[in-house]
């Protein structure tokens, strides 16, 4: 068997594992990516407009979250949840119920994801000039409109290099979550050098994928910064 | 949750502890001398080495390290072996040990990322200045030794202890490569007690204070710098 062989398409090649592990890395990170700019968002808003304990909390949580490993932190919240949920069930007279891996890996990257989408948004908000957002405020724009109307678009060419990066390790960090069990690209990666021992052939072809994804995404997000940029000067 | 039990395991997390420290330094350090040539020659050229250093810093950034390191440990670990004079060299019993691989990977790693910001650093010197070493006859060497270098170096320092720190958050992983740091320490106590939270908060807590001393480092580093 050569290394073509082993990356064919159909059993015994891996190809078809392979693919469904990237789509299932593309479907974490994705949804990881969207939850930490949801909590981004709401947190963003917590720490410039709200009162001293939300601050203070969410301070707590970014700067903790940024400051010790992925790894550890994927680690601790996974058994935090499972165990947490799982002593909830029994309080409520229930047994242990089975997690769920997708949602679980979603949960603790999106958490992760969160703290950083906090830092990025709130430098980008904090970026859009003062008298913008008085001057929707004088026209009486709701919070809700304001945030759609002016708030967002006005932050977003201030926030897409900071969130490009961030998309970018949420697929790198993705790769962690192989180490709960769940089966996304890395897993199966393992899986496959395990079996078939040819550890160079699988590991290389996984680090490819994921190269196509980053070049892919640095394409979409430079596509992207030009979109959020049109009609402002340009910068040099 | 109980914390008392971690008392016993004093030594073991000092080895940790020590794995981790080693592992940042050696990487950092090795790291940070790779990625000179690395951001250079993105620069000056010659064309097919800069396209070289400028994929490998695509390579590594675009990659989660957790593969790389596989690679290396699995791919080139399965490798050697097989290979009979490095199976009976005296650099075997380093090369049988994960952090041997551990420290190449983040080395590796490190200068993927530390490159890219030196060529941008590299380029950022003022042209003149260059110049006007050349004019006082260097030699295109001494330019770099006494000019370019030191001035790109000065501007990378602030940012050299965010990447520090990113660097350190890193070396966890480490632990599935059998190397006992931190990470590997916590997670031998927490077979051996089968109590979660102690020893995985007390490492936590440990990253949160080494995060803390390396920012302190370098702000005392960055002071000691001549600014103008």
């Amino acid at each position: 068997m050569n290394w073509l062989d082993l990356l064919a398409w159909n059993p015994p090649g891996w190809g078809k594992n392979l693919f469904f592990g990237a789509i299932s890395t593309l479907q974490i990170s994705f949804l990881a990516y969207l939850l930490g700019l949801l909590i981004g968002l709401l947190g963003a808003r917590g720490k410039l407009s709200g009162g001293k304990l939300t601050r203070r909390l969410l301070d707590w949580y970014t700067t903790i979250v940024r400051s010790v490993p992925e790894l550890l932190l994927i680690v601790i919240l996974y058994y935090t949840g499972t165990q947490g949920l799982n002593s909830l069930m029994e309080s409520f007279g229930y047994g242990p119920v089975r997690i769920n891996g997708f949602i679980a890996a979603v949960a603790v990257l999106g958490v992760v994801q969160g703290a950083y989408s906090t830092e990025v948004l709130r430098g980008a908000i904090n970026a859009i000039p003062v008298g913008q957002i008085e001057a929707a405020k004088a026209y009486g724009m709701s919070p809700l409109l304001l945030l759609r109307r002016i708030t967002l678009p006005a932050m977003l060419p201030y926030a897409i290099p900071g969130l490009s990066n961030l998309w970018l390790n949420a697929t790198k960090d993705s790769a962690l979550i192989s180490v709960v069990g769940y089966l996304e690209l890395t897993k199966i990666t393992q899986q496959g050098a395990g079996f078939t021992k040819w550890y160079f052939t699988f590991y290389t072809a996984a680090a490819a994928i994921y190269l196509a994804i980053s070049l892919v995404s640095l394409q979409g997000f430079g596509m992207l910064d030009r979109y959020v940029r049109r009609g402002q000067p340009k910068v040099r | 949750m109980d914390f008392t039990i971690l008392i016993q395991f004093l030594p073991l997390i000092l080895i940790g502890l020590k794995y981790t420290i080693l592992l940042l330094v050696l990487s950092v350090f090795f790291g940070m001398i790779l990625a000179i040539p690395i951001g250079l020659v993105q620069v000056t050229g010659p064309k097919p080495l800069a396209w070289l250093a400028a994929s490998f810093c695509m390579v590594i950034r675009g990659t989660p390290l957790l593969i790389q390191l596989y690679i290396l440990y699995y791919g080139l670990g399965s490798l050697f072996p097989q290979i009979p004079w490095i199976r009976h060299s005296f650099m075997w019993p380093v090369l049988r040990e994960g952090f041997f691989y551990a420290t190449l990977a983040f080395t590796l790693s490190f200068a993927g990322y530390e490159g890219a910001v030196m060529k941008g650093a590299f380029a950022s010197v003022p042209k003149g200045e260059l110049e006007a070493a050349r004019a006082f006859g260097m030699s295109p060497f001494t330019v770099l030794r006494r000019i370019w270098f030191p001035r790109a170096f000065r501007i990378v320092l602030p940012t050299l202890g965010g990447e520090t720190i990113q660097q350190l958050k890193e070396t966890p992983i480490a632990a599935l490569v059998t190397v006992v740091e931190l990470y590997g320490a916590a997670g031998q106590i927490f077979r051996t007690t089968y109590d979660f939270f102690p020893p995985m908060i007390m490492v936590a807590v440990i990253y949160f204070a080494l995060t803390f001393i390396i920012t302190r480092i370098f702000n005392y580093v960055e002071r000691q710098v001549p600014q103008r």
